[in-house]
């Protein structure tokens, strides 16, 4: 049995990749998503310096010397640009990981155990949905000094709910899987069945969840910066370039222009992968993308 | 006799569907035909093909479909040389076709009477009014209780028998010549599956149309049908009339189904036999006769290409490198070397 | 149905409680004394004190609490600790500006994805398809205040036709040439930004209608494309559609925090966003709590249109 479940991950895998051959959009984005992480991993060692200023050469467009141009204080943008995808994809990947963290905990618990504890989880689950984000993430977000710390806190602390709903759904199908039910059975104790059997099972919604999670913290963060209660001077995000981007408009529209592009090329590139992974999880989406 | 005369000739039709880059063939070469005023019954595992080569016929299937045949003549017309506008207005009309599960047949946000009434305006012209009364006509003919009042509820108000009821009701509305029925019984009850045989089998004589039945279950046409057409692997393996493939059925595959189907009457307590292995996978299947991979008689020419059929009367031919005599004498003599 | 609805209210009441008490610890957990705002550091501690009586901030927490859902029952939301002004007045004008704005976007918008939406689920895979599914795609991907910016470069700076910030030219109040042409930028950019995310529900509950067996039947029974696509997929898909515009309800407040501050338009946005940065958290209170009660009434608003809509459920007890 063991070695047939192997047999259709295999098959599923396959299918995923010839899905991701035909779909050159899907290429694109994933060439892109590797090309940004590996700059931003390697931007300290890149021969440039996001603070060094150059009083001579304010605001000037792109030109040979400065890809991108340069800030309303000669900073080298292409420089603050590799920096500031460094933090918002830190910020992603962070916040993602808190977010999925606390969504999956719940969500098995409240799927695996049931009754009162899953109404309970559930509620708060309801009650965390129904105030709207925006405003949510923005009160707690003058609780903590803003920073890097607090936005990462604050959108993977109201986030999870979504993640928390589709892993208990998950779960409850599971659990009742022979498996689970023998493990249950033999006395294993529950966090051993929840992270032997349950969490492994759920493991491709999790992966999905968590692209697209990072797609939508990647999002908040930028709009939270652009409003100034987000990533602070002198550290910079993309989001928070463009909200100082935003005094110099007129006169510099590139400082607008390439972060925010590279904001939505980054977000589609997520969450496109992560429709793509989805095949994996629901055979049924190619078949039914061709019938 | 009116019996005689061809409503429905299908030639060498085959039916291929795309599915991502696999080609999968669930039809191929059907030659058949529904006389007039009779039930024809097409028997069949899921797979087999049977409900596929029905819905080419009607021009239902999902676009991913292709259908080439030689001939497809519905009374004098040949169905291949209409435009997809005249194969519509066919539908339903002169051939009208009821489904396997009732329960998602029908629109769960339209009234009985909106469906009914909706066919009935498209079909027969009629106004509101006179499609209402008609539509009240129709639900009294297959026993539905007081059709009035039922007219104005939704779908999930009805039972699943009652559903199938509505469904033939709109078939049946616009008079059409053939009535496809595909396994019109299987979600159903048992008792509600009698029930609804029954009411197909009073329509057909009451307005002289023809039926095909379309089933995986040889009990149940046993008494109902005219003539049976077994089908396996996207092929007609066997036709004849009922009693011919009761009696003296000749095909392999076709002994194999009477072998599985319980025999209440007889009282001898005889074991039922399952035909080993699977349905064939129709994804690029091997030249050969569908059946080898579970046929007890196989050679390997049966594998090479598809055997042609025999002929035992002007009714029945079946499909088999063996004629019926061949495989009797085979059994004779295993049963002697058991021994 | 009037027991589910009934029933319906009954639970959306305890929900609006909690949602009042935890805006409420939130708030009170909060690093800084409110106080502290009105007071400077050379006052005495009396008179520290005695703002502090005034404004009820030395009582315990929960007769705070009951004072204040006392003064919201009342449509007393108190005072900015700011400005000193009544919070109830600021809203009252406030909120119509923002709802000027909103609804119309909002409508454009939902009007829009329905039409786009049928059209891609219906010629699935299709180039219609592909062209606004592509369109949502990227749409979802783009941030509204980047937009914002574009088009305020664009018709701003660039070919200088409109206005960028506000709702009047200053003097020209009463002009309505005026203020449609304030109107239209923060308009626009909201209609895009709204559209893509309903495009995808329309679009993928048309595919799922398509593919339910009663199209095939409907087939089956000689219905033209057309028919099934008016007649009966239309139907089902635009029932589930008309319930949501409920769930639209907390929009008309906090829909567009972002695009009114970009464009200054004087609704909740920039009202908002001044009290956080100015810690005025009697008026974040309030918002808070009110954005979260429109949700929760939406959610039943939303709830009660599907009732009386869908026939499968209007039946039942």
């Amino acid at each position: 049995m063991k070695k047939e479940q192997n047999n259709s991950k295999k098959r599923r895998m396959e299918r995923v990749i010839s899905a991701l051959k035909k779909d050159k959009i899907a290429i694109i984005s994933l060439i892109f998503l590797a090309f940004i992480i590996i700059i931003s991993l390697i931007a300290p060692l890149l021969p440039m310096d996001p603070n060094k200023t150059d009083v001579m050469n304010m605001l000037t467009p792109p030109s040979k010397e400065h890809w991108f141009g340069t800030d309303e204080v000669g900073r080298d943008y292409l420089a603050r640009v590799i920096y500031g995808g460094r933090v918002s994809l830190l910020v992603g990947v962070l916040a993602m990981l808190a977010s999925v963290f606390i969504g999956v905990t719940v969500g098995t618990i409240s799927g695996y155990c049931g009754g009162i504890v899953d109404m309970i989880l559930m509620r708060i689950v309801d009650v965390m949905s129904s105030i709207p984000w925006m405003i949510l993430v923005t009160v707690i977000s003058i609780f903590l000094n803003p920073g890097l710390k607090s936005i990462i806190i604050v959108i993977g602390c109201f986030t999870w709910m979504e993640i928390a709903r589709l892993v208990r759904a998950e779960t409850l199908s599971i659990k009742e899987r022979e498996y689970v039910m023998y493990a249950k059975f033999v006395g294993t104790p529950f966090w051993k069945v929840i992270l032997m059997h349950i969490i492994p099972s759920v493991f491709p919604t999790i992966i999905i969840a968590a692209t697209t999670s990072i797609a939508g913290a990647i999002m908040t963060e930028s709009s939270l910066s652009f409003l100034g209660i987000g990533i602070q001077q002198p550290m910079s995000s993309w989001g928070s370039l463009l909200q100082s981007a935003q005094t110099n408009l007129q006169n510099a529209l590139y400082m607008a222009f390439i972060p925010g592009l590279l904001i939505v090329c980054t977000i589609f590139a997520f969450n496109k992968l992560g429709n793509l992974l989805r095949i994996y999880v629901e055979p049924r989406v190619t078949s039914g993308e061709k019938e | 006799m009116e019996q005689s005369t061809k409503l429905l000739e299908v030639k060498n039709l085959n039916t291929t569907f795309q599915i991502q880059k696999n080609i999968v063939k669930a039809v191929r070469g059907v030659d058949i035909h529904v006389k007039k005023g009779e039930i024809l019954a097409v028997v069949g595992e899921s797979g087999s093909g049977k409900s596929v080569l029905m819905k080419s016929i009607m021009g239902i299937l999902p676009e991913n479909a292709q259908v080439t045949a030689d001939l497809i003549q519905f009374e004098e017309n040949d169905l291949k040389t209409f435009s997809k506008e005249q194969q519509r207005k066919i539908r339903g009309k002169e051939i009208a076709m009821i489904f396997q599960d009732p329960m998602t047949a029908l629109n769960p946000l339209k009234t009985i009477g909106q469906h009914l009434c909706e066919v009935l305006k498209r079909h027969q012209g009629l106004k509101k009014a006179d499609a209402l009364k008609e539509a009240v006509n129709a639900l009294s003919k297959v026993g539905i209780p007081s059709p009035e009042s039922r007219l104005k509820q939704y779908p999930h108000e009805f039972s699943g028998g009652m559903r199938q009821r509505v469904l033939i009701a709109m078939a049946l509305c616009c008079h059409p010549k053939l009535l496809i029925a595909d396994e019109p019984t299987t979600a159903l009850d048992v008792t509600i599956q009698a029930q609804i045989l029954e009411l197909l089998q009073e329509l057909q004589e009451k307005e002289h149309m023809s039926i095909v039945l379309i089933t995986h279950d040889l009990g149940v046409v046993a008494s109902l049908s005219n003539r049976i057409a077994v089908m396996y692997g996207g092929r007609v393996m066997e036709e004849g009339v009922t009693d011919e493939i009761f009696y003296h059925p000749q095909h392999p595959y076709t002994r194999a189904l009477l072998h599985a189907i319980p025999k209440p009457v007889t009282g001898v307590k005889e074991r039922l036999e399952p035909i080993p292995g699977m349905a064939p996978s129709l994804l690029n299947p091997f030249p050969g006769c569908p059946f080898a991979d579970r046929c007890n008689y196989t050679t390997d020419a049966c594998r090479e290409k598809m055997p042609e059929y025999h002929t035992y009367s002007d009714t029945q031919r079946a499909m088999c490198v063996f004629t019926g005599e061949e495989l009797d004498k085979k059994d004779g003599k295993e049963k002697q070397n058991d021994k | 149905m009037t027991k589910y609805i009934l029933k319906r209210i009954l639970t959306a009441i305890p929900m609006i409680l909690i949602i009042t008490i935890i805006c409420f610890t939130l708030i009170h957990m909060a690093p800084y004394d409110a106080v502290d705002s009105m007071t400077s550091p050379k006052m005495s501690q009396e008179t520290i004190d005695l703002i502090r009586a005034k404004y009820g901030y030395d009582k315990p927490l929960y007769v705070q609490y009951i004072r204040w859902i006392e003064g919201m029952l009342g449509g007393n939301f108190g005072y900015s600790i700011v400005t000193h002004q009544n919070i109830a007045d600021d809203l009252a004008v406030r909120i119509p500006n923002t709802i000027k704005l909103i609804l119309p976007a909002y409508l454009t918008a939902y009007i829009l994805s329905i039409i786009l939406g049928l059209v891609a689920g219906s010629h699935k895979n299709k180039w219609q398809d592909k062209l606004i599914d592509g369109f949502a795609s990227i749409g979802i991907a783009t941030p509204t205040f980047w937009i914002a910016m574009l088009f305020i470069y664009l018709f701003g700076y660039k070919l200088k036709v409109l206005p960028i910030l506000g709702m009047h030219t200053i003097g020209l109040e009463s002009s309505f040439a005026d203020y449609m042409k304030h109107f239209i930028m923060p308009y626009i950019v909201l209609v895009i930004g709204f559209l893509p995310d309903s495009i995808r529900y329309v679009r993928s509950s048309t595919i799922t209608q398509y593919s339910e067996d009663y199209v095939m039947v409907q087939t089956a029974f000689g219905a033209s494309k057309r028919e099934i696509m008016f007649k009966h997929v239309c139907k089902n898909v635009l029932l589930p559609i008309i319930t949501k515009l409920g769930m639209a309800l907390p929009m008309l407040v906090t829909g567009a925090i972002i695009t009114e501050t970009i464009f200054g338009w004087p609704g909740i946005g920039p009202y908002f966003i001044k009290a956080i940065q100015g810690m005025d958290y009697p008026i974040v209170m309030a918002i808070l709590v009110l954005s979260s009660t429109l949700v929760i009434l939406g959610n039943l608003l939303s709830d009660i249109l599907y009732c009386i809509t869908d026939p499968r459920i209007r039946e039942m007890g």
